[in-house]
């Protein structure tokens, strides 16, 4: 039966197309737009991640209120303690040193005086440490535009904006101008290595990235940091798993510390400022896509349906006047939808994915729209290819089919048989 | 860095020595009136302001976790001129600071630079304390700079002052309002608050230990309270201070930072 169904579906165009271009078309379109929209909030949460929050992070009590100031001098102290404590507790996530600091970048002239000056964010990471990923976290190698990584002490890469706007090239120095750890005036001379861009206007601005080690020099932060990122084993951001070794970590601090405004506490990505919204409207805009979607495609495949439905009607009057059950008939109807269905779904499904690759390939350039921006998000967006993208269309696909046919057949029930010869002029 | 002072000292004492005299001994100036208190005005001016000054200052930085002190030697001259070299604790020793005509620089050893601060810069702190590098630099007088009038009458610390609103009348200023609390007899703020055009209270400072030095009286203690901010705030001590000395020009070069 169900072949003989299929025959029918394949061989009767009349019935068959035009559902089908529209289950497909739909079914592409939730694919590049889930991806689409997978790929831009995807991209941002690993990139802030990566840059600034980190899946979890360890501050003082009294940082982690004025975070977004990088107050220094509310830093942790004992660093190197605080890690291995870490690691013991939490052995499968990488915890890693961070310093952030806001400075002036000043360029001398041949007198040394000063020829420009511009404000920088800066990042002072574990660049050395051949063990190290967060070189890899940051792309650092991928975004030299001119120049080669820091491999001596001193040495730092700075945003090829700032480079260009003060006409520095790989070699030259400049003096960082910012607050010790303690209060007092850190001047540092640093040598540029090499110049970057991040693909994120947020970044490229400003931002210099430095080895731990010059940044403890620099702000007289000898064995401190400003905090400590942990990045879980995961692809992508586990939210229940951060979330349970925050809520263990900060118990057993406050057990010991509950006091101290410097004892450390843990927060997760979505803690921090603007994470939680981007986490939660990604999962929000997904669903909803996919609510729309089905319910859009439902009206008109329920539509479509009637119509197929009155071009049939002939066709349904003479198989109940052959004694076939309205059951029956409503079952193979339901049946055909769940073919014409898969049907679409599955071209709808390749021809997303092909756009989706495309896209995932080659990016689509955004960097006009974001000049202004200050959030940390790539200026070139690519749809994101996850394991949903295969199956996402597939949902809103055949079940909308089935919806709207189920409701289209709903008519074969009303048929009734005193009046069905009558119709059928027998 | 003892050139900030200046800024909080201004004239009151003419107008009120005046009417006090001529008055009568019960004469205080009417509330709200813009010629008394002009007068005070220029006789805060007068104790704190000076052709120049040299002197030492002690800062004292109360932060969340410690606290520090800064020891320093400060020329000024004018309102455009100053100079001030860092001599403790041995982080900072050696650091100076020029300002020359409204610009400022500072040089380092540690780095063998010499740094010029402009901008936004200008408001940020200097070396974590409740003072910005724009208090710093403003030495003009009270009363070139703001019109004023008189709010009324109160008592601190046993003494009676006059309370001044001062609104500036110059749109290059830190603080486009303040109030001021006068000691009436010797015309030395005793109190102040520093407010921006919205309203919103940015600094107070109060001065303590009034001393008679030379010809004026001048506050050995300033507490300064950045009120954006957390911490107990900032002491300013004047150790020694001298005025109208005879002060070299090569003092206020750029030659004379390094």
């Amino acid at each position: 039966m169900k072949r003989f169904l299929l025959k029918g579906v394949i061989k009767d165009k009349g019935r068959s197309l035009l559902p089908i271009i529209v289950v497909a078309t739909g079914t592409m379109l939730t694919v590049v737009m889930y991806s689409w929209l997978t790929g831009i909030m995807g991209d941002s949460i690993r990139m802030n991640a990566n840059f600034n929050t980190g899946e979890l992070k360890v501050m003082t009590k009294a940082y982690a209120a004025d975070a977004e100031q990088f107050p220094n001098d509310l830093a942790i102290l004992n660093a190197d303690t605080l890690l291995v404590e870490l690691k013991e507790f939490e052995p499968e996530v990488d915890w890693v040193k961070r310093i952030r600091f806001g400075a002036l970048a000043d360029f001398p002239d041949a007198n040394g005086e000063t020829r420009g000056q511009a404000p920088a964010v800066g990042w002072a990471i574990d660049l050395f440490n051949e063990e190290s990923k967060e070189s890899a976290r940051f792309n650092l190698q991928e975004s030299i535009v001119q120049g080669v990584m820091p491999v001596n002490t001193g040495e730092v890469l700075i945003s090829d904006e700032l480079a260009r706007r003060f006409e520095v090239k790989p070699g030259e120095s400049f003096t960082l101008f910012g607050s010790t750890m303690d209060g007092g005036f850190a001047f540092y001379n640093l040598t540029v290595s090499g110049t970057l861009l991040f693909g994120a206007t947020g970044l490229d601005r400003g931002a210099i990235v430095m080895d731990i080690s010059d940044a403890q020099k620099a702000f007289g932060m000898e064995g401190a940091c400003s905090e400590i990122l942990g990045f879980l084993p995961y692809t992508y951001f586990n939210s229940d798993k951060a979330e349970a070794i925050k809520t263990i970590y900060n118990q057993s601090v406050d057990a010991r510390q509950s006091e101290d405004e410097f004892a450390p506490v843990m927060i997760t990505l979505r803690d921090q400022a603007g994470m939680a919204e981007m986490v939660e409207y990604t999962d929000f805009v997904s669903r909803i896509m996919v609510f729309i979607f089905v319910s859009a495609m439902a009206i008109v495949l329920w539509n479509g349906g009637l119509l197929g439905g009155l071009r049939r009607y002939g066709e349904f009057g003479i198989r109940l006047a052959m004694g076939e059950s309205k059951g029956h008939i409503y079952r193979t109807l339901l049946f055909e939808a769940l073919l014409i269905g898969t049907i679409g779904s599955i071209v709808g499904t390749v021809i997303g994915f092909l756009i989706v690759l495309y896209l995932n390939i080659h990016g689509v350039d955004m960097s006009g729209m974001m000049q202004n921006s200050t959030m940390v998000m790539p200026t070139v967006v690519r749809t994101a290819i996850t394991p949903t993208t295969y199956y996402i269309g597939f949902i809103p696909g055949i079940f909308s089919m089935i919806l709207g046919n189920a409701l289209a057949g709903v008519g074969i029930y009303k048929r009734e048989t005193a009046r069905l010869f009558n119709e059928l002029e027998v | 860095m003892n050139h900030l002072l200046r800024r909080y000292k201004k004239s009151l004492f003419t107008k009120l020595l005046t009417a006090f005299i001529i008055g009568g001994a019960t004469t205080f100036p009417v509330e709200g009136s813009c010629q008394d208190g002009k007068a005070i005005l220029n006789r805060v001016d007068q104790n704190l302001s000076s052709r120049n000054q040299i002197a030492e200052s002690s800062m004292t930085i109360y932060g969340r976790r410690s606290s520090r002190t800064i020891t320093a030697k400060s020329w000024t001259e004018g309102d455009q001129k100053s100079f001030t070299e860092y001599l403790s604790p041995a982080s900072e020793a050696g650091t100076k600071m020029l300002k020359l005509q409204g610009q400022l620089w500072i040089y380092t050893p540690a780095a063998d630079r010499t740094i010029q601060i402009s901008g936004h810069l200008l408001r940020q702190s200097v070396m974590g304390s409740d003072l910005s590098y724009e208090d710093m630099m403003d030495d003009r007088k009270l009363s070139d700079v703001y019109d004023v009038t008189i709010a009324g009458k109160d008592t601190i610390d046993s003494r009676g002052v006059i309370i001044l609103e001062l609104t500036a009348n110059v749109n290059d200023i830190a603080y486009y309002r303040q109030k001021m609390w006068v000691d009436s007899e010797r015309f030395i703020p005793l109190k102040q608050e520093m407010y921006a055009r919205s309203g919103q209270l940015l600094k107070r400072a109060e001065m303590k230990n009034i001393k008679r030095v030379e010809n004026r009286w001048y506050p050995s203690l300033v507490i300064y309270k950045d009120m954006l901010k957390e911490g107990k705030g900032t002491e300013f001590r004047t150790n020694t201070i001298s005025f109208d000395q005879q002060i070299p020009d090569h003092i206020f070069s750029k030659a004379s930072l390094r």
